[in-house]
């Protein structure tokens, strides 16, 4: 537990309170991108209201918010509190989401990808907000858009000043109604596009949020906007300057800025953090383990291991072999996470097979192949000594199962716990165990995203390749465990221990196969 | 089923989220301006004059060009920088020289620029040389002003006219 580097540590025990309040089904640091889908869907919607009676021109746009905010409040007033907060709600929920795969170091190696595509996803976000700010047209609205052509002028692609318009006389309906449309279909349109790209590498994505904390959270954001609905400031007013302005912080932040620095040094300090942030996972780089290699001569094509890859790294294709069957699967080096769940997938890595020779498998993990873990399965079991022995499986992303180690406790740490054919719990009982003990990420949470999901459905029997029914599920126990739930899984541990000696033949008389 | 434990500690959860959400959303407040501020705010769009007059080309520099490009006058592209200077009470508040852009630096110069100010009565004077072959400026504006708090003052300048407009 000492290695576990102090913003790592504070994020789980933050993970573990949320897991604690919530579940780990509605803990809502493990739904962090499905809930920012949730909040877009509330500005969505709200957004339309707004629009059927938001006025696009410069002289009733400012009329038409103070309508549906005073005289229309009970509606209109809620739907742009619904629309301001859960604006705010999402970049929350963004900033959180790079937190935690900064915290939990999954920004790197196979998952450079999804954080480099995530980065500018968060600015098309704040710029959406902006214009968003712009089209109330007041005096926070005239602020914005004054600053934000300083910024534009300072950009070589812009000749004129842009900034001038914003003097008085100049300014005309035309330019307002451009914000408008960027508002409401160009960002839009464009930031589902961004987001679009951002999950391109991974299947099973989920974009619905839990049923309990979309309720839940929508209730909140409902108490807030009639709390403290959102208002205006003063009418813009092009001959005056705001002396106070009440800023919302999560969009324009950057703009105090330009009271101090020029719009080009604010610019070089918002494109070096950008390119500092999208070249994070290069900083150190980290190496991915090798990529899954498939043997055509114990693979049917079944396509399993395709629909099981968290990373849509296996695609199943016509058999190139000439083998009696009529698929095969072959996987996209380059998208490979080499994290070996596609093994526990296979049907071929039942460690029964072969068991006089070599265990070959239809697709193996070079690194730690199906073969050397049934070998160093067996050469834990055969040092067990004493009564209520237990084999313990971990990974290599959670609690280290490592300093389990005693007489009667044999560890065997995998690349994830999705990597686990089920035979091998049967195969380790059969070999001597009294029990097995799997931990790994916790509940809800994966490094591999759906290794212990897939691992859970497959104990339950409720996808292939099913934990048997004869496997007697009194001997095995399932206790997830972060690095810092060390105490909570000894705790466990001595449980599970107690148990057996509780249900052991010499005590209850019975057979144990 | 929900226990009323969880109940009451995700309430606490999601009432600290929304406050947090609550408050970032409009506060701190910024100060742009204090009590007894106003701004200036200058925008400037002027092409300087050319920093050569056209001259005639002498028989033997016509006679290096081809036949179609033999054109007796030649008129250097370059513009003149734009000097700006604002004095309020005999005090300089802002002085910029703007380079002309473009490849030939051939174009007009865009200047936008805001500076606070205390507010009250001050003698204001704005200067601009828009030729670099003259020492001293080409147009003066020289006016009492009396700001108010959060007064925004424009200065602009109309080419057509000769003069600077401030509004």
């Amino acid at each position: 537990m000492n290695s576990v580097n102090p913003i790592k540590r504070g994020y789980l025990y933050l993970e573990a309170w949320f897991n604690y309040s919530f579940g780990p089904e509605w803990n809502p640091l493990y739904h962090l991108g499905t809930l920012t889908f949730f909040f877009f869907w509330i500005v969505l919607v709200s957004g339309i209201y707004l629009f059927i009676f938001f006025d696009t021109s410069l002289g009733g746009a400012y009329a038409s918010v103070e309508y549906l905010t005073h005289e229309q409040w009970y509606l209109g007033g809620v739907m742009r509190s619904l629309h301001r907060y859960a604006s705010d709600a999402a970049i929350m929920t963004i900033l959180l989401h790079m937190f935690r795969e900064f915290a939990l170091d999954r920004y790197r190696g196979f998952r450079w990808y999804s954080w480099v595509t995530g980065v500018p996803t968060l600015w098309f976000v704040i710029t959406l907000g902006i214009t968003g700010y712009w089209l109330v047209w007041d005096e926070l609205g005239l602020y914005i858009a004054v600053l934000s052509s300083l910024l534009m002028d300072a950009l070589p692609i812009v000749s004129g000043s842009m900034a001038s318009n914003f003097l008085e006389g100049q300014l005309t309906d035309r330019f307002f109604t451009l914000m408008g449309f960027l508002h409401l279909l160009g960002q839009p349109v464009l930031l589902v596009f961004v987001l679009w790209i951002h999950v391109k590498r991974l299947s099973h994505v989920e974009i619905s949020a839990p049923r309990g904390l979309a309720i839940g959270s929508f209730l909140a954001l409902l108490a807030l906007s009639l709390a403290s609905p959102a208002v205006s400031h003063a009418p813009a007013d092009l001959r005056k300057v705001p002396a106070e302005l009440n800023l919302d912080w999560f969009y324009l932040n950057i703009y105090p800025l330009l009271d101090t620095l020029t719009a080009g040094q604010t610019w070089m300090i918002t494109i070096g953090i950008t390119f500092f942030l999208m070249l994070m996972p290069w900083l150190p780089r980290k190496k991915t383990g090798e990529a899954a290699k498939v043997h055509l001569d114990e693979c049917n094509g079944c396509g399993q291991c395709a629909v099981d890859c968290p990373f849509d790294a296996i695609r199943v294709q016509a058999r190139t072999d000439n083998a009696r069957w009529e698929f095969e699967v072959a996987v996209d080096d380059g998208l490979c996470a080499a994290c070996g769940i596609c093994v526990g997938s296979c049907h071929s890595s039942n460690p029964f097979r072969r068991s006089n020779k070599s265990l070959e498998t239809g697709i193996d993990m070079p690194q730690f192949p199906i073969d050397e873990v049934r070998t160093r399965t067996g050469e834990a079991l055969a040092e067990l000594q004493g009564d209520n022995t237990v084999l313990v499986i971990g990974c290599e992303h959670a609690l280290n199962v490592e300093q389990f180690k005693t007489q009667n406790v044999a560890v065997l740490n995998l690349i994830c716990t999705g990597m686990m054919p089920p035979t091998l719990v049967e195969y380790a009982l059969k070999q001597g165990a009294d029990g097995v003990f799997v931990t790994g990420c916790r509940k809800g949470d994966c490094y591999y995203r759906y290794g212990n999901v897939w691992m859970d459905k497959r104990f339950e029997g409720l996808r292939k390749p099913v934990l048997r029914e004869r496997a007697d599920r009194s001997r095995i126990r399932v206790y997830r465990a972060a690095e810092t739930d060390q105490k909570k899984l000894l705790k466990e541990l001595a449980d599970f221990q107690r148990h057996l000696a509780d249900t052991s033949p010499e005590k209850t008389g019975a057979n144990r196969a | 089923m929900l226990s009323p434990k969880r109940l009451v500690l995700q309430i606490f959860n999601y009432a600290l989220f929304m406050a947090l959400v609550w408050y970032f959303s409009f506060a701190p407040p910024y100060i742009r301006l204090g009590a007894d501020e106003a701004m200036i705010t200058l925008s400037i769009s002027h092409a300087g004059e050319l920093v050569a007059d056209c001259r005639q080309l002498s028989p033997e520099e016509l006679a290096k060009l081809p036949p179609n490009m033999r054109l007796a006058t030649s008129c250097d592209r370059e513009r003149s920088p734009v000097d700006l200077e604002i004095s309020l009470d005999g005090d300089s508040v802002f002085r910029t020289t703007a380079e002309p852009p473009g490849l030939y630096k051939d174009q007009g110069v865009d200047i936008y620029h805001s500076i606070k100010v205390p507010t009250g009565t001050k003698q204001m004077l704005v200067k601009m040389n828009d030729n670099i072959r003259v020492k001293g400026p080409t147009f003066t504006h020289e006016q009492e002003i009396t700001l108010e708090p959060a007064q925004l003052l424009t200065i602009q300048f109309s080419t057509s006219t000769g003069q600077f407009v401030v509004k």
